[in-house]
């Protein structure tokens, strides 16, 4: 594989930069990440900055703003002193956490108690250990000790083995982490390794190039004359580019070694906002205010630079990666909260059960109550001890009371203990279904579906509105560079790269070509232009131009070898794919970015290596939403590059100069957008040697104040950024992902509304909603982009009317489609405006949402969330989709370009957009109805045998005696009838893929909720009360009049109810296959065989009572009977409803049935491949279907 | 467009370097993706049709056969709790029962109106005696019962559970309640042998009565609540307690007392003489005298053959039912026009 090497240390060295240009100024940078990307630049205020998603979940708003601030004093009680190189002071006032980490979470002799406490937190447990300590009373005691506690025990063992497990598994790995080795200042004045878990606040560590930071370390030097250090985050956030960090200059030059360092800093106390920092240092009696850039968190990796030094600050669990490793956030889906109303429905009718046999046993004691001393069956006196004492009987009221209990213990499992586990396991099953789904897989990026959490699967089966970004979701966040307007003229008639020389834009070191890493179309014409004419007005603007585009970025080249030894390619490393984008551009037309250190670039303009000087660069931010920097050139002139967004732009440029060009990149820009591509403008300015040297007196000034130094400079950009000579725009293509558009269109046809939520400009945003589909010609279009609350209420009251009054049947043709900008946005979330917003939304077909801001992309979320029922999914890339995707029911992340935040924020990851039609039509589906289905099986199947008991209980004197044994009743749920439900909850399929994503709109079932509601759950009671009768009394009638015993007839009754719910389950099965066959068979297998083993047990009173009763024809007439009478009416039901008034599922399974018999040759569902299929499919139901 | 990633294993050879996947790696490569081959039942008119009819015209043939089984057996009930009480103590039972004194003896006439083939079994049907209470049905050790002395707790057979200081074998509520009238029949003067053995579960003498357990302390208590037992005979020989062991599951039931092995003729007059010793009238339970004759379905019982035929019939009814409708009615099968949504853009 290709190996990267650090540039810096193979070019040749060129000579210092003339004496006569001062020096190049490394200066504190924001810790603003130049996104480029328009999407991310308008609404990201510096407070909220790139993490301002991340706010919400990383720590208090005050936090982040801290950051921003960084001349805020901290007050001492709340800051964290530590001295440079004295660990031993440094932890003598406080003990700072030491570096060991420990994300195991038990120890070996905390683990029982932690575990089943936190076991314990579920209701149902502590109802079961309740009834189980209940069982312990004396008087109480129903079953067993071992037959009571066991069904709890078994759940909570099985639970508890999987934890221990997952421990083990994380001791094992804390142990490799905790015993790598860093080297550290030593007292004897040198480095040396040291463990990573001896290593103290305080201590001095060095890092050399390729090794994993220990601990949060403050920079002091580094290998870099200037104090850069490049390190990739990855492990911390995902990304995978390269990020600079600065040492301090104070520090720079003190090698530890030598001359020796001391000092303290004073830093804000440990917090999870990994792109905040703030703290002073203050050394040799000088006060350095440090920021985000001059810290390297743990986990980082250190890249391109051959070693740093710095000093640990926080350590252990402490550091800001460990305080971020928390789980994702807990759901819970619509069917569990559904779930819990019919769990409460049943305990009512388990009480109301409990009362009627509490009260019906009070009555029979005082009917009998003269009888009771001496019935045999009873005798309630004890004159065993010759005492005229009672024996176990209190009297009735305490018997009335005693009953009650020992009903609730009896008929206990009413609440299903096994449904908890069977749901968790089922939900396991489904997860493992999705992640290896081959139609979820991202080939591109090699990622697979990631199921974060797992307790929402079925919520995807019931999603309304999805809430989409556009960058980097809709699209591929690839930028690819389109086209240019140089001083006006258009240079848009690109070709393909690959009909011209390929030498050119290679650069030649020694004897090896160099090539960048990506090849970008180029426009003849221009290249034309740069090779021959360059000594036109029109060539010297375009070499401007592009060597604006090399110099005026972060971006950091990196050379990667290639198996052939004479060629390399040099990739570009940069934090934002625009740039990246603009320099692969710039290298192709001839301006190849070589090298970037931090005080000089060196670019190959069209062959000639070039040193420019990289004198002052003021970083992008939000306010200004550009970045401009200071370049000296060769021939010893300063310019000034400005890049930015054309808005902010064309109010610093001098509109006197060049009215005409100023005008046509404006009309140019509007046509770039309005194809959808994203657009910057570059401007130039040539500076003066005055104006140069009072910009960098004032620049030093600023750089060295105290207090407020980020508005000083921020001043001094916008000061320096003024009267900018327009040297062109350039638009850059964001790709529309693959398949985007036919996913809109299924998601709609299934009856989701999909808005999109995006940071774009306007034009740049309906044009992407035409590209995808979401916005059509006949559409009516409601545009609110308004700057005040007035004419904000104004607007929406119109378009709401709109939306209503239209006359009759236009009403119903036409669609409106709501296009609404942030701005406007501020003033209707939040405020009583959000009403009317909603209202007009609601009617609306697509809502787009243009230049929000993350936090108002979450105030969107709430605004469906709170006003209905309906499910939310939020789908995004970005730090900025973060918010959002938590504010969500389903949260789902793209592992894409732009890091690994909102997956990790997320509830699913997946590499593309148009996974999620396979995701909900499919597996949403299934999961939904399968839940669905096997929670209202389990009520059923706990139900019919609750029912039996009390039948029972009906003609014993009320006494709780149970004709089936305790062991069967505590088996009952665990082996006789849980396997079947969870195979059938994860494998059944009610219609198969191809089917659910030819017709989309069968998702609407579970968005009606049409598997699980209440009707569905009292037919599913009424017919558990049915069963449960058949099962009683066909073998009560039968053997009225015979010589059964108890045991005998629980046998059966057993048998009869294990076989009778199986049946059931298995008449409810969609698809039978080999596994469903085998649990399904098995299960019933496996009751006979518990039945048998039981009833060979001599010390049990049902001894042998099976085979007796086996060998008697009535047993088997009894079954049958059983289970036919007990199945017809259900039988019949489903028969009718299939007949006289099917669903969409029932006609969609007939078809399915009956036509697949003709085309079979293509009903091989293996070699389907979603889209290439849907396509098709798509194309001839779309006349037919779904005219609208 | 192109092909889906990993679904390209029946197509694209050409992209996969294993054009020839093994059996294995196919039939996971099927799991994982939920393709396992599957047969899809449906409910198509037609099937709902027969299965009913079949349903039915199985179900009715069996029921009459089991009717017709039931109809054959002959089986003769007489109460005899209330007759054998003399007329001067019709008016405290309880008394009567409780007197040791008064001789229990008790003769009953039987003229049987059919003939009965032998085997004849003989019952006792207790009725509202509630073998199947909580109270009673825990009163047992089936361990003691098995082991006997050996066994030392016995805290499951309270109240009866021990007598000066040695437990009672066998102890618990259920044995002290033994049963204990007999019944001698006499057919013409001639005494009508009746087989007392192997009435009990084989399975019970060989495996659940110990063979060295002797009643030796059974009944020695103040309030006696049914039957003594010869001491001298071990409990696995002890069949009468061995049957009443056995609870019953419903309560009122029936307990084998033996088998008369001759044939008895229509009209005959058969005289039982029994001893009337059980003590049912302290909490209004009944006591009947049973012979029966029986069959390859059991004991007289018309239930089962009745509910087949109800049920065979409403399956016949319901599949005349739905064929028609089916013909009278028919709904377009297949036709996705039915569905919801396209009712619902029609209607547009």
């Amino acid at each position: 594989m290709a190996s990267e090497r650090p540039l810096l240390d193979l070019s040749p060295r060129l000579p210092p930069p003339a004496a006569d240009l001062p020096k190049p100024i490394p200066s504190s940078r924001s810790s603003t990440r130049f996104r480029g990307s328009l999407d991310r630049i308008n609404f990201a205020p510096e407070v909220l900055g790139p993490g301002a998603g991340a706010a919400l979940r990383y720590g208090s708003r005050a936090e982040s703003s801290r950051s921003g601030a960084s001349q805020k004093d901290i007050p001492d009680e709340d800051a964290r002193i530590v001295f440079i190189n004295d660990s031993a002071r440094t932890n003598s006032r406080l003990e700072f956490a030491g570096n060991s980490i420990r994300t195991a979470k038990y120890s070996f002799l905390t683990f029982l108690p932690r575990n089943l406490y936190e076991q314990f937190h579920r209701v149902a447990y502590i109802y079961f250990l309740v009834i189980a300590i209940l069982n312990q009373l004396p008087q109480l005691a129903v079953f067993g000790r071992g037959a009571s506690i066991l069904p709890l025990a078994f759940v909570l063992f099985v639970t508890a083995v999987k934890d221990a497990y997952e421990d083990w598994r994380r001791h094992r790995s804390d142990r490799i982490e905790n015993n790598r080795t860093a080297l550290v200042f030593s007292a004897g004045g040198y480095f040396c390794p040291k463990r990573w878990k001896q290593i103290r606040v305080g201590e001095i560590i060095k890092i050399l190039s390729n090794e994993t930071l220990p601990c949060d370390i403050v920079l002091l030097s580094t290998s870099d004359p200037t104090g850069v250090a490049y390190v990739q985050t990855i492990n911390l956030d995902g990304e995978s580019n390269l990020k600079t960090r600065y040492a301090k200059q104070e520090t720079l030059l003190r090698a530890p070694e030598k001359q020796g360092i001391a000092g303290l800093i004073r830093c804000e106390q440990p917090n999870r906002n990994i792109y905040g920092f703030h703290a002073h240092m203050e050394i040799d009696g000088k006060r350095v205010s440090l920021g985000p850039s001059n810290i390297v968190l743990r986990g980082c990796e250190l890249k391109n630079t051959s070693w740093v030094v710095g000093v640990a600050i926080y350590a252990g669990r402490e550091t800001k990666v460990m305080l971020n490793s928390s789980g994702s956030p807990s759901k819970r889906s619509r069917l569990e909260t559904h779930m819990n109303r019919e769990t409460l429905l049943l305990s009512g009718l388990l009480l109301t059960l409990c009362t009627v046999v509490a009260v019906l046993a009070g009555i029979w004691l005082g009917i009998h109550k003269s009888e009771l001393d001496l019935a045999q069956f009873f005798r309630k006196r004890d004159y065993s001890n010759n005492e005229d004492d009672n024996y176990n009987y209190y009297g009735i009221g305490m018997e009335v009371f005693f009953r009650f209990l020992m009903a609730v213990i009896v008929f206990q499992i009413m609440i299903p203990i096994s449904l908890y586990i069977s749901m968790e396991l089922v939900r396991l099953g489904q997860a493992y279904f999705m992640i290896q789904d081959a139609s979820l897989y991202d080939e591109g990026s090699h990622l697979r579906f990631q199921c974060r959490a797992l307790n929402i699967n079925e919520d995807l089966g019931q999603i309304k509105y999805v809430f989409s970004d556009k960058t980097g979701t809709l699209t591929e966040n690839k930028m690819e560079f389109q086209c240019a307007s140089i001083s006006g003229i258009d240079f848009s008639s690109i070709k393909d790269l690959t009909a011209v020389d390929h030498s050119i834009h290679s650069v030649i070191v020694g004897d090896q070509y160099w090539r960048p890493n990506m090849t970008v179309k180029t426009d003849p014409d221009l290249f034309r232009l740069l090779r021959n004419k360059r000594d036109t007005e029109e060539g010297k603007h375009a070499c401007d131009f592009f060597i604006a585009l090399s110099a005026c970025n972060t971006i950091v080249p990196l050379v990667i070898d290639t198996p052939d030894p004479a060629q390399r390619l040099i990739d570009y490393q940069g934090e934002s794919p625009d740039e990246q984008a603009l320099v692969y551009a710039a290298a192709a037309y001839g301006f190849v970015l070589v090298e970037r250190t931090s005080g000089h670039i060196i670019i190959d303009v069209l062959g000639d290596r070039q040193r420019f000087d990289i004198l002052g660069l003021h970083e992008f931010d939000s306010d200004r939403k550009r970045m401009s920097v200071i370049v000296g050139f060769p021939d010893k002139t300063v310019k000034l590059f400005v890049k930015g967004a054309d808005s902010s732009m064309f109010g610093v440029v001098d509109e006197t100069k060049n009215g005409s060009i100023i005008h046509e990149t404006k009309s140019h820009l509007q046509a770039y957008s309005s194809l959808g591509l994203r657009t910057l403008v570059i401007g130039m300015r040539d500076l003066s040697r005055e104006e140069f040297d009072e910009w960098h007196s004032s620049y030093e000034k600023a750089s060295t104040a105290l207090y407020g130094r980020g508005s000083l400079l921020k001043a001094l950009a916008t000061n320096i950024e003024s009267n900018l000579e327009i040297l062109g725009a350039s638009g850059i293509e964001d790709k529309l992902q693959q398949g985007v558009p036919e996913a809109i269109q299924s998601l709609r046809q299934a009856g989701i509304k999909v808005w999109v939520l995006t940071g774009d400009k306007q034009e740049t945003a309906i044009s992407i909603g035409y590209s995808c589909k979401l916005l059509t010609a006949e559409m009516t279009q409601i545009v609110i982009n308004i700057d005040s609350k007035e004419s904000c209420r104004k607007r929406l009251e119109d378009a709401f009317v709109m939306t209503r009054n239209l006359p009759g049947m236009e009403a119903a043709k036409t669609q409106f489609a709501l296009i609404i900008d942030g701005s406007s946005l501020v003033y209707i979330l939040e405020t009583e405006l959000e009403e009317e917003l909603f209202r007009v939304a609601a009617s609306c077909h697509v809502v787009l949402c243009c230049r929000v801001a993350p936090l108002q992309k979450a105030g969107i979320v709430a605004l469906i969330k709170k006003r209905t029922d309906d499910m939310t999914l939020a789908i995004g890339d970005g730090a900025n989709d973060v918010s959002m995707i938590q504010m969500a029911d389903v949260g789902i992340g793209i592992s894409g370009q732009e890091g690994r935040q909102a997956v990790m924020a997320s509830d699913f990851a997946m590499g593309q957009f148009r996974f999620l039609v396979p995701l909900l039509l499919v597996h949403g589906h299934w999961n939904y109805q399968r839940m669905a289905y096997m929670i209202l099986y389990n009520f059923y199947k706990n139900s019919v045998f609750v029912f039996i008991l009390f039948w029972y209980v009906l003609y014993t004197a009320f006494s709780l005696t149970t004709a089936i044994t305790e062991w069967s009743s505590v088996l009952y749920s665990v082996i006789y009838t849980a396997l079947p439900t969870i195979v059938v909850g994860i494998l059944d399929k009610d219609l198969s893929r191809k089917t659910l994503l030819k017709y989309p709109q069968l998702y609407g079932s579970g968005q009606r909720e049409e598997r699980y509601n209440l009707r569905l759950f009292m037919l599913t009671m009424v017919d558990s009360v049915w069963q449960s009768l058949a099962i009683f009394f066909i073998p009560y009638l039968a053997y009225r009049h015979s010589t059964v015993d108890g045991s005998t007839i629980g046998d059966l009754w057993t048998l009869a109810v294990v076989m009778m719910v199986n049946v059931h389950l298995g008449m409810d099965v969609f698809r039978w296959n080999s596994i469903t066959h085998a649990t399904l068979w098995g299960c019933i297998a496996a009751t006979f065989i518990c039945v048998i083993i039981i009833d060979t047990i001599p010390v049990l009173p049902g001894y042998w009572a099976i085979f007796h009763i086996m060998e008697t024809w009535a047993f088997w007439f009894c079954l049958v009977a059983i289970l036919v009478a007990g199945m017809l009416p259900r039988f019949a039901a489903k028969a009718i409803t299939e007949f006289f008034r099917p669903n969409d599922i029932q006609i969609t399974r007939e078809l399915e049935k009956f036509r697949n018999i003709n085309d079979r040759s293509s009903s091989s569902e293996v070699a389907m491949s979603t889209f290439a299929i849907h396509q098709q499919q798509q194309q001839q139901n779309d006349s037919r279907d779904f005219v609208l | 467009m192109e092909m889906e990633g990993g679904s390209s294993l029946g197509s694209g050879g050409a992209v996969q370097p294993i054009s020839f996947p093994s059996w294995r790696q196919r039939v996971f490569y099927k799991f994982t993706q939920q393709n396992l081959s599957a047969c899809k039942p449906a409910l198509s008119p037609t099937l709902v049709i027969t299965l009913f009819l079949l349903m039915g015209i199985a179900f009715v043939p069996v029921g009459l056969i089991c009717l017709r089984a039931s109809e054959n057996v002959e089986e003769f009930v007489v109460r005899y709790d209330i007759e054998c009480i003399p007329e001067n103590y019709r008016g405290n039972k309880v008394a009567y029962i409780k007197d040791e004194t008064i001789s229990k003896r008790c003769t009953l006439s039987i003229k049987m109106l059919n003939h009965m083939k032998a085997p004849i079994y003989v019952y006792y049907e207790l009725d509202n005696y509630y073998q199947n209470h909580r109270r009673y049905v825990k009163s047992r050790s089936d361990k003691q019962l098995l082991h006997g002395l050996q066994l030392n707790d016995i805290s499951s057979c309270l109240p009866v559970e021990s007598h000066n200081g040695l437990p009672v074998v066998p102890c618990g509520l259920i044995a002290w309640s033994f049963f204990n009238d007999t019944f001698t029949f006499h057919r013409k003067a001639l005494n009508l042998s009746v087989n007392r053995k192997n009435i009990s579960w084989k399975s019970d003498r060989d495996h659940k009565f110990g063979k060295d357990v002797y009643p030796f302390n059974f009944q020695n208590d103040t309030l006696v609540g049914g039957g003594k037992l010869d001491p001298s005979i071990p409990l696995n020989e002890q069949e009468d307690l061995i049957v009443w062991m056995r609870v019953a599951a419903l309560p009122k039931f029936r307990k084998l007392y033996g088998i008369i092995e001759e044939d008895l003729d229509a009209d005959e007059l058969l005289t039982v003489h029994l001893m009337n010793n059980y003590n049912t009238y302290s909490f209004g339970g009944k006591k009947n005298l049973v012979l029966t004759t029986s069959n390859w379905l059991g004991g007289k019982n018309s239930f089962l053959g009745i509910s087949y035929i109800a049920t065979g019939c409403c399956s016949i009814l319901a599949s005349i039912l739905f064929a028609l409708i089916h013909v009278k009615n028919p709904r377009p099968q297949r036709e996705p026009s039915c569905s919801v949504w396209s009712r619902k853009s029609s209607s547009r």
